[in-house]
């Protein structure tokens, strides 16, 4: 559904940031990135959104190439980037510009009902804690109905209690919408928890170290020994790209 | 001894609750500020009717407040500052309109700022007094120059203001306006503008700020009346009361219209998580 074929980018200032990325993203499978700095994540997540241009390769949607940004793709950032100067429903309601008022207020109360918010349409955004506010951007992000949508470390911002009480409501979310999500992250725990799939990423330049299915059910425990295992591969995974990366740059 | 102790420690909470509902109270209020200028007037005024000082050049606050009083029952107070607010008036809109365009545009445009910043910036280093002479020979000696003037003084504040608060939006922001396929008309309307609109009040208001320090100057080159007027009158007829008068004049309109400008944008603001926000 989401196809990406040998997708690089090289900056203006020579920055290898992405070389030959590609990867077939089936429809509603949530599939997460990690690496360590300079592999590429945020590089590619950029290029998928359309705010970057990719040197080579390309996006395709459905068969229909992407090459800017795209009304069935849609980026939560690790930072809320919610508008200040409006209140939370017309965040929410931001995508929904084109929508009568009344369908609008009708979207936005159930996406506050969603994200566990209802009542808080009028609160202005300093009034919102940081957990408080991602939710507001997941709901700005997901009342548009993407097909897909892009996470960059959404969490990593977070205090620990936060974060795994997001996790779980991510999952729901998802599993309520079968919206196909990519999530970038450095969090071993969070990509073993989430994902069906794991891009292990690797550095100078950023490329594909290997694609690990994670084969648990849905119904995932966070401190069952099979997640464990996971965990421990993906680790292992990721001390190998980074050794090798080092390697390659001295070289 | 516990019973004492449980006394003591009531009493300590007691008092502690006492001091801190005190320190809500009279001193937080912003009455608070006037305090210490009602004291001056008074020792000053004191100390003139003591014979203390001599009251000539020193007008006492009650003889300002009778000049004062004399200048609006013969109507004349109401001419001259509704001169001098009419020239800030028409100065200030000028000046802002033309400050916020450019400023808007700059910011807006690398291409304009390389090519017209430079030009502004050197304009900007001429002191504006320096115009006058200039501005008296291209419109003469009556409105037009004074107005022109406080329009060049207005202008720049507004222009730095508003090309620096542009080109300081935040980039994630404006990337989030991309994501959702905003026009370039939408992303000026939904995300620029709201989000310059905090620096752009404190760029008018440092440029009626500057409105009224050169309506001053401009009504020192000649002018038969405006509270500039009053000064120069005051000064050459040796009436050092009626001098004190028009500054006080001057303190109350001025700080009424940066209060009136306050008020105005205060509902847009409300947003704004700072600690200015608090005014």
């Amino acid at each position: 559904m989401l196809d990406i074929r040998s997708l690089s980018k090289i900056y203006p200032n020579g920055t290898h940031a992405l070389q030959d990325f590609s990867l077939n993203i089936g429809k509603g499978e949530l599939v997460a990135v990690i690496g360590g700095s300079g592999c590429g994540k945020s590089t590619l997540l950029r290029l998928l959104s359309g705010l970057e241009a990719s040197t080579q390769g390309e996006i395709s949607l459905e068969g229909r190439l992407l090459r800017e940004p795209d009304s069935l793709v849609n980026i939560v950032f690790q930072e809320p980037r919610l508008f200040p100067w409006l209140t939370v429903a017309d965040n929410i309601g931001f995508g929904l510009r084109h929508l009568a008022g009344s369908e609008r207020d009708e979207q936005v109360s159930e996406a506050l009902e969603k994200i566990g918010l209802r009542g808080y349409e009028k609160r202005w955004i300093k009034e919102l804690s940081g957990g408080q506010a991602q939710r507001v951007a997941l709901a700005r992000a997901l009342v548009t109905k993407p097909a897909v949508l892009l996470l960059d470390e959404p969490f990593s911002a977070l205090d620990a209690m936060t974060r795994v009480e997001l996790q779980d409501h991510l999952i729901d979310l998802w599993r309520a919408n079968a919206t196909t999500m990519l999530l970038v992250t450095h969090d071993i725990e969070e990509a073993a928890y989430l994902a069906d799939r794991v891009v292990v990423m690797r550095p100078w330049p950023g490329r594909i170290l290997e694609v690990v299915d994670i084969g648990l059910p849905r119904q995932r425990n966070r401190m069952s020994d099979e997640l464990a295992d996971v965990k421990r591969r993906l680790s292992d995974l990721l001390a190998h790209s980074l050794h090798d990366g080092s390697r390659t740059a001295s070289a | 001894m516990s019973l004492v102790d449980i006394a003591l420690s009531w009493q300590k909470t007691e008092t502690a609750r006492e001091t801190r509902r005190r320190r809500v109270s009279p001193f937080d209020h912003p009455i608070v500020g006037i305090v210490f200028p009602l004291a001056l007037f008074a020792a000053w005024e004191i100390l003139v009717r003591a014979g203390i000082v001599g009251g000539r050049l020193m007008p006492p606050p009650s003889k300002i407040l009778s000049t004062v009083y004399a200048l609006s029952a013969s109507g004349d107070l109401t001419t001259h500052v509704g001169a001098t607010l009419r020239r800030v008036t028409i100065g200030f809109a000028f000046g802002s309109l033309v400050g916020t365009a450019l400023g808007a545009l700059t910011g807006y445009s690398k291409l304009l700022a390389r090519l017209l910043d430079p030009t502004l910036q050197a304009l900007r280093a001429i002191p504006s007094i320096a115009w006058v002479p200039l501005f008296i020979l291209w419109f003469g000696i009556f409105e037009a120059s004074k107005v022109a003037l406080i329009a060049v003084g207005v202008f720049f504040p507004v222009y730095l203001g508003v090309y620096g608060a542009v080109t300081g939006v935040d980039r994630r922001i404006v990337e989030v306006g991309r994501v959702f396929r905003l026009s370039g008309f939408e992303l000026i309307r939904l995300i620029l503008l709201p989000a310059v609109l905090p620096d752009f009040i404190l760029a008018l208001r440092a440029g009626l700020g500057l409105g009224w320090m050169f309506v001053v100057a401009a009504e020192f080159m000649g002018a038969s009346e405006g509270l500039g007027y009053l000064l120069v009158d005051g000064q050459q007829l040796g009436k050092p009361d009626q001098i004190f008068a028009a500054i006080l004049i001057f303190a109350i309109v001025g700080k009424a219209t940066d209060s009136l400008l306050l008020i105005a944008s205060a509902p847009f603001l409300r947003w704004r998580d700072s600690h200015a926000s608090r005014i």
